[in-house]
């Protein structure tokens, strides 16, 4: 009985796989080609990538964070502030993210100043 | 034997199903990162497509007498705006607030003579409403706020200079002291020599200033307040440091000038972030 779970266990297993590493393995491919271009300057390229890559992995934080960036580098910050906090709910300990996150933060917080009056 | 022999089909079965799951782990967890410089555009607050000019009249200003607040954020913000913005900057005088404010709250009649200022002065201390005539901290510069709402004299201003946009205000800098504790980084060697930075917590006498500017925009066509915005910053420096006030003040001011740039003008402020893959 034993025996026959286990060997049901790693069918789902080996089966599900596949089709995760699949999903991850594009959008890392995606991932890279926009932090290639994102080096050479072509930072709408890179978005294009980053968003195709959370379209095929939304799961993907890195993806998430890269496009933060790289909407944060074209001056949309509320799509960097949602891209931000979406690669932290789906990975709250990474420390890159959350530092890239404060930094933004920064930014958006003196731009958000409030005004005293008008 | 047929027992045994799926048993072990089982397990071989289990191990490659683990080693399959470790590698999408491994796909999923192995990151490789990349710093990038970026730089972040943001859209001017005001929208000053109407003017052409830019004068920056004076401030009411106080708190130190090492530092006269008013010329210096004068100074200070006209270079800023001749080579960050595309308006011209007006060179006029720098003009005293501080005493156009005293003006402008006397009675009608009253004269501007010394033996005038002194009744002048003893009605203040009864009188809530009355300018104070030293500012030293930021209840002092509220009454003076009142300038700003005088929209018939920024009005006639205006028309003095073919109506630009005019940026007043009022600047506090101010002495401060503070003690408590602070974390400071202490260096040891061990026996070997190798050296070790340990955080410290010490208890510290230490003083500075507050810089607390706050900044009207003024149309300069009708005298009306368009936009207006305060800040405060402060350094505080062990109680053994000498630091010039004027310096100070440059650092703090260094601190506040990309966000009053950013009222007028677009501005790129560059940084880095870390892309991950």
């Amino acid at each position: 009985m034993k025996a026959r779970f286990a060997a049901f266990a790693a069918m789902l297993v080996l089966s599900a796989s596949p089709a995760l590493a699949d999903a991850r393995g594009d959008a890392k491919q995606q991932v890279a080609f926009g932090i290639n271009v994102a080096q050479r300057g072509l930072w709408r390229e890179a978005i294009y990538r980053w968003e195709r890559a959370v379209e095929i992995d939304p799961t993907f934080a890195a993806a998430y964070n890269d496009l933060a960036i790289g909407y944060e580098h074209e001056g949309q910050l509320d799509k960097a502030r949602k891209a931000y906090e979406k690669a932290l709910q789906l990975d709250p300990g990474n420390t890159q993210i959350r530092q890239n996150y404060d930094l933004f933060k920064e930014i958006n917080d003196r731009t958000g100043q409030k005004s005293d009056s008008q | 034997m047929i027992g045994p022999a799926r048993n072990r089909t089982a397990s071989r079965l289990a191990l490659a199903a683990l080693v399959a799951l470790t590698a999408v782990v491994t796909l999923a967890c192995g990151q490789d990162y990349y710093e990038i410089a970026v730089e972040t555009p943001i859209q001017p607050k005001l929208d000053v497509s109407p003017f052409q000019r830019v004068l920056v009249a004076g401030f009411v200003s106080g708190g130190s007498d090492d530092v006269d607040a008013n010329l210096e954020t004068v100074r200070l913000l006209r270079s800023q705006l001749r080579t960050k913005s595309q308006l011209k900057v007006i060179d006029a005088d720098v003009m005293p607030l501080n005493e156009i404010a005293q003006d402008q709250s006397k009675p009608a009649g009253a004269t501007n003579d010394s033996t005038a200022a002194e009744p002048q002065a003893a009605a203040s201390s009864s009188d809530p409403t009355a300018l104070p005539k030293s500012i030293k901290e930021e209840k002092d510069l509220e009454p003076y706020e009142r300038l700003f709402a005088n929209t018939s004299y920024w009005k006639n201003i205006g028309e003095e200079y073919q109506n630009p946009l005019i940026v007043t205000g009022t600047v506090l800098f101010a002495p401060k002291t503070a003690s408590g504790f602070v974390n400071r980084e202490v260096e040891e060697f061990d026996g070997l020599g190798r050296r070790r930075v340990t955080p410290q917590r010490t208890y510290q006498e230490r003083k500075g200033f507050v810089l607390r500017p706050k900044f009207v925009f003024i149309d300069g066509r009708t005298g009306a307040t368009m936009y207006s915005e305060t800040f405060r910053e402060e350094i505080l420096y062990p109680s053994q440091q000498n630091t010039p006030a004027l310096s100070s003040y440059f650092e703090l001011m260094d601190r506040l000038v990309p966000s009053f740039l950013s009222a007028l003008s677009s501005q790129k402020i560059k940084g880095t972030r870390v892309l991950l893959n």
